[in-house]
């Protein structure tokens, strides 16, 4: 979709928020969604691509000047809501309602080191003949989904080269919306900055994304 | 101000609102508070940059560690004992005379976990993810960090589950350095390419 989350190249959205010695929580709130975050999500429910797009659909104001861990506590009501994990009443009382059942956390703290260091691997065998050489040039094909996607705009339309295949990985757009993984090759594709920015880009400076074939096509 | 007023009290409400989620998923057993407290007490003790400053140093150090990382970063950093959520799989760039290396997440927040930990505020800010494609230089300009008009930025967008740990340049004078003083010098701003590593003294 193109949300206000799909930002590189605009200009205006502030200052760089520098800061020395910064804590690696600002606040108990922020560590507190972090971790729900990650405790919710080890039910299985929902994958990073879900995930990720629950916080891409915050209206654009708000996703702009929210802070960080704020988007991700959005995102995680939104997800729990979903998929019926905890009901709109309950948010509003801050209550279990009592007629519903109480489950049992499989995610207890002993299991959280190997989960974390386990974490969510998202290559998949590659069982096809990848359609794009090292050394290729292709273009960012010039499409607007209006669900997930992870191809920014402004790289779409924009000729590149294919400069390594990373194998087959899951493929964002159809796994964020139950489509399935439907694993695809995902290509680094290098772009010259000056051709995605014009002649105010470094002469020599280049831009390289991780793309999956789908969003790819000759150039 | 009324403490209701979300939009003039935004910490506070946020804060109250987060507390009550988690004595709401508590209460329905979706949710163990010791696991919650064991993710904050891992990020905020066990996986930080202090990873990552290790793998550069043993680079530099090792010529043999350095050609796996660049070749297989996800071994080669599994080597040291780091591996997992958001470092599943990794590549390592290097900085060269000729070639600077700058890593940003244009779409939310991409950051490779295992090695460099929770990311900063600023790289997760709406400033940083819409400039550093478009004004790398100027980006690393507010950082205090100026690269030659000659030598090559490349940007590395997140877009994918691939997470890139940059391999700064290793300072002159630094010869007599054993690898724990070496990983010393490697800050966290070095390994996201905003920053250059220091020789010590400087």
């Amino acid at each position: 979709m193109n949300g206000a989350h799909d930002m590189g190249g605009m200009a205006g959205l502030g200052e760089l928020p520098l800061q020395d010695d910064e804590p690696v929580f600002h606040a108990r709130w922020e560590a507190r969604v972090l971790a729900l975050t990650l405790a919710a999500g080890a039910w299985g429910k929902w994958n990073i691509d879900r995930s990720r797009h629950a916080r891409e659909r915050i209206p654009g104001p708000d996703y702009l000047a929210m802070p960080y861990y704020g988007k991700w506590c959005a995102g995680l009501v939104r997800l729990l809501l979903e998929e019926g994990m905890v009901s709109a009443a309950e948010l509003a009382s801050g209550r279990p309602d009592p007629s519903a059942a109480v489950a049992t956390p499989r995610f207890t703290a002993d299991r959280v080191a190997a989960a974390l260091r386990r974490g969510g691997p998202t290559i998949r065998p590659l069982d096809c003949q990848p359609r794009f050489e090292l050394g290729e040039a292709v273009r960012a094909r010039n499409i607007n989904p209006e669900g997930h996607t992870r191809l920014p705009r402004y790289v779409r339309g924009h000729a590149g080269v294919i400069e390594r295949l990373h194998g087959a990985h899951v493929f964002p757009d159809d796994n964020a919306h139950g489509r399935g993984e439907n694993p695809q090759p995902l290509y680094t594709v290098r772009f010259a900055a000056r051709d995605l920015w014009g002649p105010s880009a470094g002469p020599n400076d280049s831009v390289r994304l991780d793309l999956w074939e789908d969003y790819l096509e000759p150039a | 101000m009324a403490h209701d007023d979300p939009d003039t009290h935004p910490a506070f409400d946020i804060a109250d609102q987060v507390e009550a989620l988690e004595s709401l998923l508590v209460a329905k057993g979706l949710v163990a508070p010791d696991a919650l407290d064991a993710i904050i007490a891992t990020y905020e003790t066990e996986i930080g940059p202090q990873n990552g400053a290790r793998v550069v140093a043993r680079a530099w150090s090792d010529p043999a560690y350095k050609a796996r990382l660049l070749v297989d970063a996800t071994a080669a950093i599994a080597e040291l004992g780091y591996e997992g959520r958001q470092g599943e799989h990794m590549v390592a760039v290097e900085n060269t005379p000729q070639v600077h290396n700058l890593i940003v997440c244009t779409l939310c927040s991409c950051y490779p976990w295992p090695v460099l930990g929770l990311p900063p505020e600023w790289y997760k800010s709406n400033a940083y993810r819409s400039r550093a494609v478009i004004d790398p230089r100027g980006v690393l300009a507010e950082f205090g960090t100026h690269v030659p008009e000659a030598v090559e930025i490349r940007v590395w967008d997140s877009t994918a589950e691939i997470r890139y740990l940059v391999l700064p340049q290793r300072p002159a004078g630094t010869d007599g350095l054993n690898e724990e003083e070496l990983a010393a010098l490697v800050t966290r701003d070095t390994m996201i390419g905003v920053a250059l590593v220091q020789a010590p003294g400087a």
